[in-house]
């Protein structure tokens, strides 16, 4: 059994009817399908507007889905009570992109990976200032720091904070949404290196949403490109980056810039008229879909 | 014209800080020649943006420029008086800004933001500025550019405003365009996209370009020669092929290991610590507590720039040629990466 099936998931943004204007929605998510497998790094790419962020909060619930399900060891997410949805989510939690906003300025670092434990009533004080301290380490941060501002951090430190917050629960499941893409290029392989690290350690199972291909190429499983809010591509990632079939995949792997100044540069110009949006995945070769 | 068309020399732009000065940009020197692209490359707070700043003089306070020259054109831009300065902006300087979000004037068409660049620098009467915008959307590849002239910049796309940028910068057909990371804020096709385009428009105006980005791929893809900056310093100049085949810097070698490739789900080979604060740099090379090839000297004094190659410097004491032979072998750069390379292998 997989450990996270999501399908048939929508999510339309609406804009209600005004008075002078007519109501209209955004297809967000239309109609995605995937399945992820306990232990793997699931990898969701596309550019921005393509859904990848708002399926990956649609999964923990922090924005309602429209339609569709998702199942978390088999058990229906969207249909779960609020008690049981608070269960749930010490289980599956998430690391945002920002780690500029995405932590509370006005809370000490110790505060914010002790809030989780606080709110799901873990352990008393000095249980919780261990765990805390545990979390810390684990996360390559030094518990000294503990009582710091987190803009005393810099940013890949940061990022270290809002990941410590997320294993606070010791969760068996980890949304990455661009967990890198604010770094220095030369602090990301810090952070990508401590990510692979603790899933290794903590048996982390991971749904990590970029848009750097070659990031994704190298630490995901499976990868699934999304393109207007569908999943246009689907499979494992050598597979994938190495027969690439949709048209947008192809446009989308022949865009990244590459570092070798000899490198044969053929760039391919997504026309959207080659794109048949009604087109459903079908197997292409051994787990690889595509749209076409 | 044929030699350096812009001559940055020995460049300090500092901070007064509560602290005292602290130099953002420090002793920086480098020159472009008349058609060349050259990359800056370096990370936030290396100090690249503050010297394109430097080079148009719109550092702000507390900032200034302390010491250096800027030759343009045989010129020093830093003795100018401001009206001059005005006249060069624009007219033989323009700035493309990082944000196409931002760097446009919501409540303008763009068609009188490109217009204006032509009027403030009387090249133009108002009818003539209006034609000169539609055959300037068209150039940048905006399609239907009489039509989107009146258009207001939420109704264009991020990659559409980044064109619109591109016109501006060339309406007054300078011979210099300087981009601050021109793509940083949009999608990799969009990106690749107004790469080629700016590759393109170098050619076509025999512009040249000084490209600042973080990314060794855009520099790869679009530039000739190659500075990396590190703390407000050069640390390693030559042309793209030198720079990234045959890397000199342990910091430059560093940035192109740690970028993932390889084979997928190892470790990637970061370079260990954080980019330093700039008013608490260590002694001598701001890079020595990162750097895996650090020995004696680097403590002691900011290290001066040796030729490794041909039009190739770095700015390392490993490359000191009057070190013992020796301890060149022992430390040699080949061997020190292999050293690197035995961590990740073991753990």
């Amino acid at each position: 059994m997989p450990l996270v099936e999501v399908s048939h998931l929508v999510k339309y943004f609406t804009r209600d009817k005004g008075l002078f204007r007519a109501g209209t929605s955004v297809k967000a998510v239309d109609d995605v399908s995937f399945e992820i497998d306990e232990g793997e790094t699931f990898g969701l790419v596309g550019e921005s507007g393509s859904g990848k962020t708002t399926t990956g909060r649609c999964i923990l619930r922090l924005v309602g889905a429209t339609s569709g399900a998702v199942r978390f060891r088999g058990e229906d997410v969207l249909a779960a009570t609020r008690s049981r949805m608070r269960q749930m989510r010490r289980d599956m939690q998430i690391v945002f992109q920002d780690p500029y906003s995405s932590l509370n300025p006005r809370m000490r670092a110790r505060q914010i990976v002790e809030e989780p434990l606080i709110i799901h009533r873990l352990g008393d004080r000095t249980a919780r200032r261990e765990r805390v301290a545990e979390l810390f380490r684990l996360v390559g941060l030094d518990p000294a720091h503990l009582e710091r501002y987190p803009h005393q951090f810099s940013g890949g430190q940061r990022q270290r904070i809002g990941l410590a917050r997320a294993l606070a629960l010791n969760p068996s499941f980890v949304v990455l949404d661009e967990p890198v893409s604010a770094l220095d290029v030369s602090v990301q392989a810090q952070v990508i290196n401590l990510l692979m690290d603790l899933q290794h350690q903590l048996h982390l199972t991971y749904l990590f949403i970029a848009h750097d291909l070659r990031l994704v190429e190298h630490i995901c499983s499976r990868v699934a490109v999304m393109y207007l809010g569908r999943i246009v591509e689907m499979g494992p990632a050598r597979s994938l980056f190495s027969t690439a079939r949709h048209p947008y995949t192809c446009a989308l792997l022949s865009a990244v810039p590459v570092t070798d100044p000899d490198a044969p540069r053929t760039r391919i110009v997504l026309d959207p008229a080659s794109v048949d949006r009604g087109a459903a995945l079908r197997q292409i070769a051994d787990g690889h879909w595509a749209a076409i | 014209m044929s030699g350096s068309l812009l001559s940055v020399e020995h460049l300090t732009t500092v901070f007064d800080l509560a602290g005292g000065p602290v130099p953002a940009v420090d002793d920086v020197s480098f020159e472009i020649r008349a058609g060349e692209t050259l990359g800056l490359v370096g990370e936030s707070g290396s100090g690249k943006s503050i010297t394109a700043l430097s080079i148009m003089r719109l550092v702000q306070p507390p900032g200034r420029i302390a010491s250096g020259r800027i030759l343009f054109k045989g010129r020093d831009l830093l003795t100018l008086s401001e009206a001059d300065m005005r006249a060069v902006r624009g007219a033989n300087i323009a700035l493309i800004f990082q944000e196409p979000m931002t760097a446009l004037n919501p409540v303008f068409t763009v068609g009188d933001q490109i217009a204006e660049a032509l009027l403030v620098h009387n090249l133009a009467t108002r009818r003539e500025a209006r034609s000169r915008a539609v055959e300037l959307l068209d150039a940048v590849r905006v399609p239907d550019g009489a039509a989107r002239v009146r258009d207001y910049p939420h109704q264009l796309s991020g990659g559409m405003r980044q064109r619109v940028l591109i016109a501006m910068a060339l309406a007054c057909k300078p011979s210099l365009v300087i981009a601050d990371e021109p793509t940083t804020a949009l999608d990799v096709t969009i990106q690749a996209q107004i790469l080629e385009l700016l590759r393109d428009m170098s050619s076509a105006f025999n512009l040249s370009l000084l490209l600042i980005t973080h990314d060794l791929g855009i520099i790869a893809e679009t530039a000739d020669r190659v500075a990396v900056m590190y703390a407000g310093r050069i640390v390693e100049e030559g042309s793209v092929r030198a720079i990234l085949r045959e890397p000199k810097h342990p910091y430059t070698r560093g940035l192109l290991a740690s970028i993932p490739g390889g084979s997928p789900g190892a470790r990637l080979r970061a370079i260990e610590g954080t980019v330093p604060m700039l008013g608490a740099l260590p002694p001598g090379c701001a890079f020595n507590p990162r750097c895996p090839d650090r020995f004696e000297p680097c403590t002691t004094a900011p290290p001066p720039e040796y030729n490794v190659g041909q039009e190739h410097g770095a700015r390392c004491y490993l490359y000191d040629p009057s070190r013992p032979a020796t301890v060149l072998s022992r430390q040699s750069p080949v061997a020190s990466r292999q050293s690197t390379v035995k961590p990740d292998a073991t753990r």
